[in-house]
């Protein structure tokens, strides 16, 4: 361990009669996924630095679901959401934050018809609010003059609205944002969503996350940013494909905080 | 002799007007053959999402060209259509330009359906060219062919005779206003800002005969008109009628939201209680619906078929989806057109067999749509956000996924061992529960 994480769980709070101020929901590709996993990392790092009192679940937490609903499996979704929200209410959970769009937008959203009602937001707009209050300060460091382009996901645009605070926390690092073509309301999937993620595409003449990185690559940027961990990976593998990981980095905002702010 | 006239155009009417209602009736049970689902909460949002996207058309705008020329020709058709009121009060009491007395502003009226008259005929033209000569790719995708393609032509040769007998009429009209010491019933009114130049046509004609061409574009315009409205019943045009119940009816939630299944939900629920009696009675079958998710028209739910009456087909869903454009199977407008003429094709059977569906051994699902359309889609809701109606494409994929998965267990598998990981493990890959905070100690 050569790093000093403050991880506490909601159990070992409990414990102590205390309830964070939010509970980190970290999501199966933050827990398992080697490239998500530096992601969550990151993002600790800075809620370690601006005194952020949150908790996990741990071993607790478990999928939300989100994958079987896409995938069409109602029943599957609604079990796992309704265990969830037995160990959510259970420690009375009032504020999830999460780096994973699509945990953010069933959490929020199709959670409360089943009994699960929480304030949740999105690890960027957490991130923003920090900001806001002057509890976090970005600076550019060694982001500083380069150009970034930020890729929409899906689910945390299209499907919920939320394309200014990943931007404005982009701004903060003082680089220069580029948009693609299609960005915002007319971004482009990476392909990974809707359960895509686990299976083989449907035959055609390309892949998604490769069309999409054409889109990006097509502005020169130095980084591709990005605000899902399943957009990171597909992202990755499109930048690969064109053979530019020399040259072109993707990466979660909370990484670019994090690495911007040494931490 | 002379009611002659007033009497055959209400015969004309009650017969265009009559049809037309009886087609509506047919939309309206058709629609109805879809599950109920509740649209009538907050009002206020949705009146305003009516004016806004179906009477203000802001989504048409987001791609300019189309866009504007499409607004050119909603107003032209608007606007015009005031005139409508006019010829049938003069059509039915045999009075002539009855608005008349209304003196400038009337004048101003015909004025700026004449000027509206010509921009429409100019939109066409540009739409026609965009269609057939430009040929733009969303016009030309696999499921435009046959009659969807030539629908929408004969809509735009439709427009263009249709203004150009409305500019006919009134240059005839005005050649007889012009008529030294007045030609029977020909009172001065109106300005002819477009027409005028269209007048001189009929110099040198006898008056008489003029008067027979006036009195043959009036016919011929109103006539086309109600065959135009009766046209709509089989075409995509249906839209300019049905973009506003549709409209009003969208969902509100966020688009990332997924409809909740709440008969999955009851049974969950009883699974999960450690109170139940495992040897308790099965629930009544009143309680479990016949099928989970949507195999055919009549496993949709009301809105989802008023979608895809609603359709324009032009487009906009498909060239923005991303598995269309990376050459997959899944087209967003074939899955409304689709579930349209599967929708007719149930209807004509009712129709057929006395008001009973008799089982056809055809179902939307295979028999229209295929799996492989629907494991394409990435459930990123580009086609919903670019539909300038508020339709969604998704919620249909996803019902057939449903029953795909639910019904059948026909999922891709991969997609079974994801989902036997998340039953087991937790997560959709096979990690341990138990290791999900590992990631803390790792570096």
């Amino acid at each position: 361990m050569s790093e000093n994480l403050i991880v506490p769980t909601m159990a070992e709070m409990l414990a102590q009669g205390k309830q964070p101020e939010v509970l980190f929901w970290v999501g199966c590709a933050g827990s398992f996924d080697d490239r998500a996993k530096k992601i969550t990392k990151a993002f600790v790092r800075i809620l370690n630095r601006a005194n952020v009192s949150f908790a996990v679940l741990g071993t607790e937490e478990s999928c939300t679901g989100d994958p079987a609903k896409r995938a069409g499996n109602e029943f599957l979704f609604q079990m796992q959401a309704m265990m969830n929200i037995e160990v959510l209410n259970a420690y009375e959970a009032k504020k999830i934050v999460t780096a994973c769009p699509h945990c953010f937008n069933t959490l929020k959203n199709e959670y409360p018809e089943l009994g699960g009602h929480y304030e949740v937001v999105h690890h960027t707009a957490f991130l923003k609010s920090l900001l806001d209050a002057g509890r976090l300060t970005i600076e550019g460091g060694q982001f500083k003059g380069k150009r970034i382009t930020f890729h929409d996901p899906c689910y945390l645009g299209r499907a919920n609205k939320i394309y200014e605070a990943p931007r404005d926390l982009i701004q903060k690092l003082e680089v220069e944002l580029v948009e693609m073509k299609r960005s915002k309301a007319n971004g482009l999937c990476c392909g990974a969503g809707g359960a895509q993620m686990f299976k083989d595409a449907e035959p055609g003449n390309k892949e998604v996350n490769v069309l999409r990185t054409e889109d990006a690559l097509e502005v020169q940027p130095d980084i591709i940013a990005a605000g899902c961990p399943f957009c990171n990976t597909m992202m990755t593998d499109g930048v690969k494909n064109k053979e530019k990981e020399a040259s072109v980095k993707v990466m979660d905002i909370a990484e670019l905080i994090a690495n911007a702010q040494d931490l | 002799m002379s009611y002659l006239d007033n009497i055959l155009f209400a015969i004309l009417l009650v017969i265009g007007f009559g049809y037309f209602f009886n087609n509506i009736q047919k939309i309206y049970r058709n629609i109805h053959l879809g599950i109920d689902v509740d649209r009538k909460d907050n009002p206020s949002a949705r009146w305003k999402n009516m004016a806004k996207i179906a009477l203000g058309q802001s989504k048409m705008v987001r791609r300019p060209v189309a866009g504007i020329l499409h607004i050119i020709v909603y107003l032209g058709f608007v606007i015009i259509n005031i005139e409508l009121l006019e010829i049938i009060i003069d059509g039915l009491f045999g009075t002539h330009r009855i608005f008349a007395f209304l003196g400038t502003t009337y004048n101003v009226l015909i004025a700026s359906f004449e000027i509206l008259a010509v921009l429409v005929i100019l939109a066409v033209v540009i739409f026609w060219i965009r269609r057939n000569g430009i040929r733009l790719k969303r016009f030309w995708n696999p499921e435009m062919k046959g009659y969807p393609k030539k629908d929408a032509n004969y809509i735009l040769y439709f427009e263009v005779v249709l203004m150009s007998l409305f500019l006919l009429m009134n240059a005839s009209d005005l050649h007889l206003q012009n008529v030294p010491n007045g030609f029977s019933h020909f009172i001065k009114a109106g300005w002819f800002p477009v027409s005028q130049f269209i007048e001189p046509l009929f110099n040198g004609m006898p008056n008489q005969t003029v008067l027979i061409l006036t009195e043959t574009f009036w016919w011929l315009h109103i006539t086309g008109i109600l065959v135009f409205m009766n046209y709509l019943y089989f075409s995509k045009h249906l839209h300019i009628l049905l973009a506003f119940p549709n409209t009003y009816f969208a969902d509100l939630n966020p688009l990332g939201q997924l409809d909740n299944l709440e008969a999955v939900t009851k049974e969950v629920k009883m699974m999960m209680d450690p109170n139940v009696d495992p040897f308790a009675a099965a629930p009544a079958p009143a309680d479990v619906p016949s099928k989970f998710g949507a195999s055919d028209v009549q496993d949709l739910n009301w809105v989802q078929l008023l979608n895809a009456y609603t359709c324009t087909e032009c487009g906009r869903c498909t060239s923005s989806c991303p598995a269309n454009q990376t050459g997959k199977k899944l087209s967003p407008r074939k899955i409304m057109m689709d579930t349209r003429d599967r929708l007719e094709e149930v209807g004509k059977n009712i129709d057929a067999n006395k008001g009973i569906f008799v089982p056809d051994n055809k179902t939307l699902l295979n028999d229209y749509i295929t799996a492989e359309e629907l494991w394409a889609c990435t459930s990123c809701n580009a086609c919903v956000e670019e539909c300038p109606v508020n339709i969604s494409p998704l919620s249909i994929i996803m019902d057939m996924r449903r029953y795909l998965v639910m019904e059948q267990s026909a999922a891709p598998q991969p997609l079974n061992a994801m989902m036997t990981n998340i039953e087991n493990n937790g997560a959709p890959w096979q990690y341990n529960q138990q290791d999900r905070l590992n990631w803390k100690n790792e570096n």
